[in-house]
This record gives C-alpha cells, structure tokens and sequence, in this order.
C-alpha cells in the first residue's frame, strides 16, 4: 500500500534531518542526562553532546522521554 | 538524601538498603510527574515501574560516568522504562499488517496546509521523487519498518514483530533513510531544500 500525502510529508522531513551518522537510542539513552541538564542551564551544549540534540530530532521516542525527564526536572520538587 | 553521586553508586553497589529505599522513594516522585500526561500511568503501574526502573539501575549503576547527578541519570532510565511498558501494553495486541494496511495518516509532525500553488506543485514533485525512490531503493523490511513507525507504532514493538530488536530497528530504518536521502541528493534536492518545501 503506497504511504499517504502526510506521511510521505513526515518522511520527507526526517529525511531531511537524517545524518550519515547517528547514534541509537540507547547510546541516547546514556547521554540524555547530561543533555537535559545542561541544556536547563541555557547554556550552548558541548560537542559530544551535538549527536543527542539530533538524535531527539528523528527519534519521537527518546523525544518524548526527554521531555518528560524535562517535566521532571523544571519541577520544584524535583527529588534530589 | 543528601548523598552525592559517588556516594550513590557506592551505597547501591553495596545493597545499602536505605539508598534503595531512598532511590525508591526519589523515582516515585520524579515519575508521577515525568508521566502526570499518562492517564494510564496510576498508583499501580508506577509502583511496578519504579520496582523495574530499581533492578535496571542497580544492573547498570557500573555504566554511570558522574557526568550528571546520579538521581537525573536514574530518573532518564525510569522514564525509559515505564514509556517502552506503557508502549507495550498500549500496542501489544495490534497487528503489523493493521497498522501499516491502515490508510489514515498520522499526525506526528506539523505541516502547513496552506501553501501556495507554486509550493503544492513543487511539493507535488517532490512527493512523486520519494515514492519512486522508496520504492526503487529501500528493502520490503525498511519499507515496512518506515512505515509502522510513521503510524506511531514504537520500534520496540515494530522489532518484536519483525523478530529484531530495537537497535537493529533503528539501524534499519536510519540505512533507509540515508538511502532516500541520497535518492533526494541525486535528483538535485539538498537537505535544506526539502525543510523548506514540507515546513511551508
């Protein structure tokens, strides 16, 4: 069965977001913490962080639980 | 409370049980907010996902390089692992052949519907482009896998039916998009051009 106008839509932009290389989502997995953190410092993230800013950006996934481990942390009571 | 990181990880190593007790009560909290969208995400699921989440951080504690605080990185793998269950019990009885023999679309990504004629026809092209190009170039696997995954179904579970695991998904599915995106590259169209024509 041929893909729809939107999802040929979606699939067009993830592949326009696609990189030779990429991590996986558990490698993802093992950064994030880092990422989450020092992206609430607002400051610019560093170079070895580079690849889970894009990996968030095609994998719906790692994104979602990135922001909820976000929700987490912009919360008062984050335990800690 | 009021351990720092190296304390964690020598507490947990150690079976400290006031350090699991203190971790448990910690990853509660971080949770219920972390998933407060979810309303399935109850008292009783998150008790069970915090008891998993427990297990695969003691399994893993080894793996944590201090480059966050201890409690942020245990919090990431809680929320992995009550997400990848709550995926799981939401698709674990659709089929794969239902998900990608379905013919509505799913809206995962805002696209503006109001271009203009110029846009549509060149957007037109476009779409044409990658239809060849999929179906020229990517496997039966990748074209099944893409496809699931643009219906929203999780890769863990796309995996499961295709007898892979999750890893060897996104493997598959990141080949076949460099495989378009070289089609798209061929064909004159560079990345930006295509951000340009789907987001406008």
């Amino acid at each position: 069965m041929p893909l729809s106008k939107q999802e040929i839509d979606d699939l067009l932009r993830l592949v326009g977001l696609t990189e030779r290389t990429e991590i996986n989502c558990e490698q993802c997995l093992a950064l994030v913490a880092e990422f989450a953190e020092q992206k609430l410092t607002g400051k610019s993230i560093h170079e070895g962080l580079v690849a889970v800013e894009q990996h968030l950006t095609v994998c719906s996934e790692c994104r979602e639980e990135y922001e909820a481990l976000r929700r987490t942390l912009n919360d008062k009571s984050f335990a800690d | 409370m009021g351990r720092d990181n190296d304390r964690w990880v020598e507490d947990l190593k150690a079976g400290d049980e006031s350090a699991i007790a203190d971790l448990r009560d910690a990853l509660r909290r971080n949770l219920r907010k972390a998933l407060s969208p979810h309303p399935r995400a109850d008292e009783s699921f998150l008790e069970d996902a915090v008891q998993d989440s427990i297990l695969r951080i003691i399994q893993r504690v080894n793996q944590f390089q201090g480059r966050s605080r201890f409690l942020t990185w245990a919090t990431s793998i809680a929320i992995h692992v009550a997400m990848g269950e709550l995926r799981r019990k939401r698709w674990q009885d659709v089929s794969l052949d239902d998900v990608i023999s379905d013919a509505t679309g799913s809206p995962n990504f805002a696209i503006d519907r109001q271009a203009t004629p110029d846009a549509e026809l060149e957007r037109k092209s476009l779409r044409a482009l990658m239809e060849r190009v999929i179906e020229e170039e990517l496997t039966e696997k990748q074209r099944t896998a893409l496809r699931a995954e643009l219906k929203g179904m999780p890769q863990a579970e796309i995996a499961r039916h295709l007898g892979s695991n999750r890893n060897a998904m996104y493997k598959l599915t990141h080949d076949a998009r460099k495989k378009l995106k070289a089609g798209l590259e061929a064909a004159g169209y560079t990345a930006t051009d295509v951000a340009t024509m789907v987001t406008r």
